[in-house]
């Protein structure tokens, strides 16, 4: 018989919505499911994703709360009396943050409702290739057919069982953004840049924060620039236990947790006592409770990720995916969006543009900032050659920064190009405040193919920290001494 | 004596002089600052670093702060109701780091071996100038080739009272006292980011406005911009021009209407005059060698060279004709002409799609066209702009100005939707800018707008 929707989404998240609201720009019938699975402690969070609800969006406005405690700082070299003492109360900037991110889970429902796009909370999973059974909380079933399916849902945090206790007595993201009482004295167990970034945040309002790393931190970006992220956290007074790991966490009697771990370079076993356990060791798709075996979607043995080819198929006809989801793809809000965008023109517009995911742009919000477009020194060399590449790099001060009295040693700046022909830019790494505001249009400049000396025909805006961007001329083949001097 | 002589020691001077030291050449370099009517001086580096970009930026981010204060306390942060600002440790703080530029810039011309000279210089004969400093004493020195770099300084209004009782931008950033209650007199870039950050820490703020604000910039934006200064407790006067500043007991100023019989009058604390600013080329002897001057605005005409009409007397920076007033451009001028002359360079100066930033309390970037020049250039009918306003994330929790971020660009529709023009009103406009005025250097058009991904969650994306 004919199916009842055109298409169907699986997943209310960045890219579930996008796709789901460009589909029905085309006219079309759509569906979209969403349902979150409450995290081991009970947490749950509704429409829009992770981005909106446990992402992007919180994880920016306690950034933010963290950087308004350096303004406050800053704010008295300036001019400014501000009595102490000075006090953060997590349930304010809580409830405040939590509140918008409401607004938005409203605003969404509103948008799917102008758009004429049925909404289910509802828990989905494959019966047929084109049927897709939800359950909702309450157990109740129902049973949607549609054309098309798209599989947006995301990833969750992963939990690491084979500690004990960590599922019992640990938080993740998911958690931290939503609790109502101040974490306090926090263990950050991380693998990736979500968790230096939480580091950051609670070390800024003023937590006694302690970050644990098997290895290194921020695994595929720029090694170079990792560490003077983490440098300028442990200067900020961050904790950081390196080549360590945790064997236990136990419950104290005082409601405390005992974290046991094993410092790999001393061969020791050392604890401590927190209030808060957080993990953030790594995100992973629920695919299992998507039954896709019953349909035969292919994925990854070792990531579950669903893999799919250029326009975002999945080795089912009419079955799609996007977002978090999908194999090998970035895990970011904007590329979910355009790709879920894209998809529905090709479904439904008469489009054939594919996704370009080549020179994506990030941030990673840690309280010194890094934005990055393109390749990492690393890649560059491993793709090019160090002989075929040059790097141009500065140590710049940012000038509000100087009446502040603030270090500024890990303010840093390195361009990679080709070091022959037109000397095309391959990729550029910015750490100092506003570093996503800095590199957006930077990205824009590599998407139009940028070259060295096109940048430094680019005139500087005065007085930004952008504008060290357009007069990078140290190489660190020259060994010269790289910090900007003076106007 | 002499290879360069360079006549002023600020952004663009100084550029060219250590750039040309550099490649090997005896250069030196006068610098010397007429005091302001009332008494104000200042050190090596110009404009940018003494009285212009620097303690403006510092100051804007005094007043900056201040909302983040307020800001703070919807993110959690408490402390006392009671926050004021105090005046003197701010331009403290301010002169401190200015003394620390104009002490650098020393040191750095002594290590490339440029000649410094605190002298006030003049053209006496073609090829030599007579330099006299603070004590009156006089030496003499000549080049083959010479640079103007002079400058401009605040423009007075020619009424009564106005050098005796009023202030400029050159007093205001070390000024001793707080200027309390201030008029702030012009529409310039300059009278409204400095009537916007005395409002923002807490100044009661007038500025008085003869025609239209912000003179040759977009004027969609510019009125946004005043909008949003006046949502904001600055109070605007406008079709009114001072014709007289008075001290009968505080000072007073009496202004008349540009389009009535209406007299308004008024007390303030401090009046700052900020309605433009003049070239400084009437007294340094041009005229004895030739050099022709802009009659109407003093400014010097140069060649895509920077080449006067007196083949060996070059110009950059605030006081050339027809260019832009900004830092950059005159260091950028500065250098590729040192390069020209000295190192084998033809590069000139790009002066196309120079980007800019108005340091307001909502500030604004732009790189290109104005959207009323765009028209004029291309015709309405073939442009196309796309706008949007946006409520940056970080104003969402205090509950601030959400329908005031603003940006547009204006795209030629014959030419592959080319960027013609890129402005953007919003929080850190500059680092927003920047990159964008690197992207239309490299023909950026719609299509390559719209491919690239955003960063998430910026302003910018």
């Amino acid at each position: 018989g004919t199916n009842e929707y055109d298409l169907l989404v699986v997943g209310g998240g960045s890219g579930g919505l996008a796709c789901a609201k460009e589909a029905a720009q085309f006219g079309k019938k759509v569906a979209v499911l969403d349902y979150v699975e409450p995290s081991p402690q009970g947490t749950k969070w509704g429409l829009g994703g992770t981005c909106v609800n446990v992402g992007c969006i919180p994880k920016k406005l306690m950034h933010q709360a963290a950087l308004l405690g350096s303004a406050l700082k800053d704010a008295q070299h300036y001019g400014w009396n501000i009595t102490q003492p000075v006090n953060h109360t997590w349930s304010v900037m809580a409830q405040a943050v939590q509140n918008y991110v409401k607004s938005l889970n409203w605003g969404h429902r509103v948008q799917l409702q102008d758009k004429k796009v049925k909404y289910f909370n509802m828990k989905g999973s494959f019966s047929d290739t084109h049927t897709i059974r939800g359950l909702t909380k309450a157990g109740k079933e129902t049973v949607v057919t549609a054309e098309n399916i798209v599989i947006a849902t995301g990833g969750r945090p992963k939990y690491p069982e084979h500690i004990a206790g960590a599922l019992e007595y640990g938080i993740t993201s998911d958690d931290l953004f939503w609790l109502k009482e101040s974490p306090g004295k926090t263990y950050d167990k991380i693998k990736n840049d979500v968790s230096l970034e939480c580091a950051g945040f609670l070390t800024g309002i003023g937590l006694d924060t302690t970050v644990m790393m098997r290895s290194i931190p921020l695994r595929g970006f720029d090694q170079q620039m990792a560490s003077l992220v983490t440098e300028h956290m442990e200067s900020y007074g961050t904790k950081f236990l390196k080549r360590c790991s945790p064997t236990k966490v136990e419950k104290l009697e005082n409601n405390r947790l005992q974290v046991t771990w094993k410092n790999t370079d001393l061969g020791t076993e050392e604890t401590d006592s927190f209030d808060t356990v957080m993990w953030a060791v790594g995100r992973a798709p629920d695919t299992e409770t998507l039954n896709l075996k019953a349909v035969g979607v292919k994925t990854n043995s070792e990531t579950g990720k669903i893999i799919v080819d250029a326009s975002e198929a999945t080795s089912i006809p009419h079955i799609y995916a996007v977002g978090d989801i999908t194999e090998g793809r970035p895990e970011l809000t904007p590329t979910a969006i355009a790709a879920g965008k894209l998809l529905a023109r090709r479904l439904f517009g008469q489009s054939s543009e594919l996704m370009d995911y080549e020179n994506v742009p990030t941030t990673v919000f840690t309280p010194l900032e890094y934005g990055c477009v393109g390749l990492s020194e690393e890649a560059a060399v491993q793709c090019y050659g160090s002989d075929n590449i040059e790097v141009y790099h500065a140590y710049y001060k940012p000038l509000e920064f100087t009446v502040a009295e603030r270090d500024a040693t890990q303010c840093y700046i390195k361009m990679v190009c080709l070091r022959e022909g037109e000397q095309r830019v391959l990729g550029l790494h910015f750490i100092g405040p506003n570093a996503g505001e800095v590199i957006q249009g930077f990205a824009l400049g590599i998407k139009c193919g940028a070259t060295y000396p096109q940048l430094m025909k680019t005139i500087g805006i005065h007085p930004t920290c952008a504008e060290e961007v357009t007069k990078l001329h140290i190489t660190k083949r020259s060994g010269l001494d790289a910090t900007v001097t003076g106007c | 004596d002499y290879d360069l002589i360079i006549i002023g020691g600020g952004s663009g001077g100084l550029a060219c002089s250590k750039e040309a030291a550099a490649l090997g050449k005896k250069v030196m370099v006068l610098d010397y600052v007429v005091p302001t009517p009332l008494g104000t001086s200042w050190g090596l580096g110009g404009t940018c670093v003494n009285v212009g970009c620097i303690p403006k930026k510092l100051m804007h981010q005094a007043a900056l702060l201040g909302q983040a204060l307020q800001d703070s306390r919807k993110y959690g942060w408490q402390y006392e109701e009671q926050v004021k600002h105090n005046w003197e440790v701010m331009v403290e703080a301010i002169q401190n780091y200015i003394g620390s530029l104009n002490w650098g810039y020393r040191v750095s011309l002594r290590e490339k071996s440029v000649t410094y000279l605190n002298s006030y210089g003049e053209f006496i004969e073609p090829h030599k100038i007579k330099a006299t400093n603070r004590k009156g004493q006089v030496t003499y020195h000549t080049a083959e080739t010479f640079v103007l770099a002079t400058g401009e300084r605040p423009r007075y209004m020619g009424i009564p009272g106005d050098k005796e009782y009023c202030i400029t931008s050159d007093d205001l950033f070390s000024l001793p006292y707080c200027p309390g209650k201030t008029l702030v007199v012009g529409a310039s870039y300059v009278a409204l980011e400095c009537a916007g950050f005395l409002a923002g820490l807490g100044l009661d703020v007038t500025v008085m406005v003869r025609s239209i604000l912000l003179r040759g910039f977009d004027q969609e934006m510019a009125e946004k911009i005043g909008a949003h200064m006046e949502t904001h407790g600055v109070k605007f006067i406008r079709k009114f021009v001072p014709v007289q500043a008075s001290m009968p007991g505080r000072l007073k100023v009496t202004a008349k209407s540009t389009e009535g019989p209406e007299v308004f009058e008024e007390e303030y604390n401090t009046v700052l005059i900020a309605i433009g600013r003049d070239a400084c080329t009437r007294n340094i002897g041009l005229d004895t060698i030739g050099v022709k001057i802009n009659e109407k605005n003093g400014k010097v005409p140069v060649n895509d060279e920077e080449q006067t009409n007196v083949p060996y007397v070059y110009a950059i920076g605030d006081i050339l004709d027809g260019k832009l007033e900004l830092t950059p451009v005159a260091i950028q001028a500065g250098k590729l002409l040192a390069r020209r002359l000295y190192g084998g360079s033809s590069t000139k100066c790009d002066y196309i799609n120079v980007p800019t930033t108005v340091f307001t309390p909502l500030e604004y970037g732009s790189c290109g066209m104005a959207e009323e020049r765009a028209i004029e250039e291309y015709g309405k009918q073939n442009l196309e702009v796309y706008h949007s306003l946006f409520w940056p994330l970080e104003w969402t929790v205090p509950g601030r100005d959400n329908n005031t971020c603003y940006a547009k660009i204006i795209c030629n529709k014959h030419d592959n939707n080319r960027v013609v023009g890129f402005h953007v009103l919003g929080p850190n406009a500059g680092e927003v800018t920047q990159g964008f005025a690197a992207a239309i250097k490299c023909g950026l058009t719609k299509e390559l707008l719209d491919e690239t991904i955003g960063i998430h969650p910026t302003c910018a994306e």
